[in-house]
């Protein structure tokens, strides 16, 4: 039977008799775990940053009509030929539209699966931007602006003015950041863009739209949907894409596969198209953890030595212990238990500064012309890594604990005593 | 009287650095109240095999009793707890757990055994403090203490369970003559009046002719 209050108390003299070594061997885990949390807080922060920049406009599912051609050749319904070799030279994709067929149906109908949290139209066009005698080229993407804003937080991409400003105007446009720079424009300007077909409309700009990323600042502005239908002589369900997003990112793919079956239309998820950035975030997260894991083993160096000198210091102690009855079990705990409150308070402490760092950082300005929704540098204030972090404190000064307490184990008392 | 401690046959051997047999058939009794030292030459095995009756040291052949109840070939657990509750510890150096007090150094055993509670346990020890004379010393650090009276604390340690047996290591072999003297008549006391018993190694000839009964060893053997 272990008396855990007694090998507790003698735990806590030796700890509190030799404050010096208690504090150094727990300000080493203080700072191994400090380290681990702001080290692994910004680095997620940063992932989660660059990530979203990217993911936030990307959507869980896209839907939009392929132009390709057909598999299926109309040599091939002949039954006369069916045993035949034939060859068919310059295919050309079977004459159809961009449109998506009977997209308001298709919304309709997306709009009630349950694992669907929004549906959103699009309509992508591609149009000219007159200044002066120049034409630029350029993207005209018609979108429900609203439902930007709540599902791919549109707004943040929206420099000057608001988002609110486009939906009220009826011939209103969002440009570009790049655009606006080129052509000299600023909000309230006039913007005139030309469709391919060759017809000239004049645009408000309500707002200046900024990405982060040069090339498509550079060629993408948005207007209202109705404004493109109408802009290009299209009715009002004339839809070329359908962005969807989940509740769940994990059941992009399948949802895709049966959208595309049902449907017949192109239907992408988001893995797919954005696999690189899985693997950039999962070798982000492999640095970071190989860099906080090395922290911890040095933290853990520190605690086997301190130990393995109190130990050594406390060969005496050891000895009377065990002849007045304590058991080599008794001994083991407490200075297994010395090991382990090192790694609390040396844990808990860490948690702290780990804490406090990040906060500090989370203040520091942090402007970049790419990111301009960012002010501050980013943190992803986790509990998750603090329990990760605690766990980690506790697993290193175990094992730091573990041999030497082992050791005090094994001591002979008999050699101690009768050596002096 | 009833027999104490009883060994039986006890040999032992040291493998390193040369084999050599240091104990040879060693065989006696202490009683109840008993008060027997072990007198001998550096070197003869009385260490040895005192640690051997402690029940420290297992690695002997033969057998041996405490309260007529075989001990030998009983595993590590149960032996802490026989010293814990049976064997009181008085050695030649103090040891004393420097950083704890005097009182906590006393009430330790009696903390491990967990038979009483701590209040008990804080009136026995302040009790045995006052038998050895000792009680103002009772909230000082084990360390700040003087040789004689780290010996008094250390028996004051050995009583707190009122074992069947105390064993001494030279216990006064680092004392001056006063405290030695002191802490034999305090032996003395515990034999007479506590019918305690008491099985102490000494090397002191003046010390050895007081007690109960001297046994003499020579070689690892016990002569009469």
């Amino acid at each position: 039977m272990l008396n855990w209050k007694v090998i507790l108390s003698i735990a806590r003299t030796h700890l509190i008799s030799k404050i010096k070594q208690t504090a150094t061997a727990s300000l080493g885990v203080t700072f191994g775990i400090g380290s681990y949390i702001t080290l692994v807080s910004f680095m997620t922060g940063l992932n989660n940053m660059l990530d979203n920049l990217v993911l936030n406009q990307t959507p869980h599912v896209h839907i939009f009509n392929e132009i390709e051609a057909s598999k299926e050749q109309p040599v091939g319904l002949y039954t006369e030929f069916q045993n035949s070799w034939n060859v068919i030279h310059s295919v050309k994709p079977k004459q159809s539209q961009k449109r998506i067929h009977n997209a308001l149906a298709i919304i309709n109908h997306l709009s009630k699966n349950p694992k669907v949290k929004g549906t959103l139209p699009q309509i992508k066009s591609q149009i000219f931007y007159i200044a002066g005698s120049i034409e630029l080229g350029g993207n005209l993407t018609g979108i429900d602006v609203m439902k930007e804003v709540e599902y791919f937080n549109f707004r943040d991409y929206i420099t000057k003015g608001t988002a609110e400003d486009l939906k009220n105007t009826a011939n209103g446009i969002l440009l570009g950041s790049g655009l606006a720079e080129k052509m000299s424009l600023n909000i309230g300007d006039r913007v005139q863009i030309s469709t391919i077909k060759g017809e000239v409309y004049p645009l408000k700009i309500v707002g200046i739209y900024q990405s982060g990323v040069a090339d498509l600042d550079n060629i993408q502005s948005y207007a209202n949907l109705k404004t493109v239908q109408r802009i290009l002589g299209e009715p009002n369900n004339y839809i070329t894409d359908i962005n969807l997003k989940l509740y769940n990112l994990e059941d992009a793919l399948a949802l895709s596969k049966e959208i595309e079956q049902q449907f017949q239309l192109k239907a992408i998820d988001i893995n797919t198209a954005n696999a690189q950035f899985e693997t950039g975030t999962n070798i982000r997260n492999l640095i970071t953890y190989a860099v906080a894991i090395t922290l911890l083993i040095v933290a853990g160096f520190g605690i086997y030595n301190i130990l393995n000198m109190l130990i050594y210091e406390k060969m005496n102690d050891i000895a009377i212990l065990k002849a007045i009855g304590f058991s080599g079990k008794d001994v083991e705990m407490i200075f297994l238990s010395q090991a382990m409150i090192i790694g609390i308070v040396g844990g808990i402490l860490g948690l702290i500064l780990g804490f406090t760092l990040t906060s500090i950082i989370d203040k520091i300005p942090f402007n970049t012309q790419a990111l301009p929704t960012i002010e501050t540098y980013p943190i992803n204030f986790n509990i998750q890594y603090y329990f990760i972090g605690f766990g980690f404190a506790l697993l290193s000064t175990f094992f730091a604990g573990y041999l030497p307490s082992r050791r005090a184990k094994k001591i002979d008392p008999v050699q101690i005593i009768t050596g002096q | 009287m009833k027999t104490v401690l009883e060994a039986k046959n006890i040999n032992k051997y040291f493998k390193k650095p040369i084999p050599y047999h240091v104990l040879t058939n060693i065989n006696f009794k202490v009683e109840q109240g008993e008060f027997v030292s072990i007198m001998g030459k550096s070197g003869c095995g009385k260490s040895t095999l005192m640690y051997i009756l402690s029940t420290m040291d297992t690695d002997y052949d033969g057998q041996l009793f405490l309260n007529e109840e075989l001990i030998t070939q009983k595993n590590q657990d149960e032996l802490s707890y026989i010293r814990n509750k049976q064997i009181g510890f008085v050695f030649q150096f103090h040891y004393l757990l420097s950083e704890f007090s005097v009182l906590e150094n006393v009430m330790l055993p009696a903390k491990k055994l967990g038979e009483k509670t701590k209040l008990q346990i804080k009136n026995d020890a302040l009790e045995k403090l006052e038998i050895l004379g000792i009680s103002q010393l009772a909230n000082k650090k084990a360390g700040m203490i003087s040789g004689g009276e780290k010996q008094r604390v250390a028996i004051a340690r050995a009583l707190i369970n009122n074992p069947s047996i105390i064993m001494g290591d030279e216990p006064t072999g680092n004392l001056d003559s006063y405290n030695a003297e002191n802490v034999f008549n305090i032996f003395k006391d515990l034999s007479t009046n506590k019918s305690l018993s008491l099985l102490v190694v000494t090397h002191d000839k003046d010390f050895a002719s007081k007690t109960d009964r001297i046994i003499h060893m020579e070689d690892g053997k016990i002569i009469e």
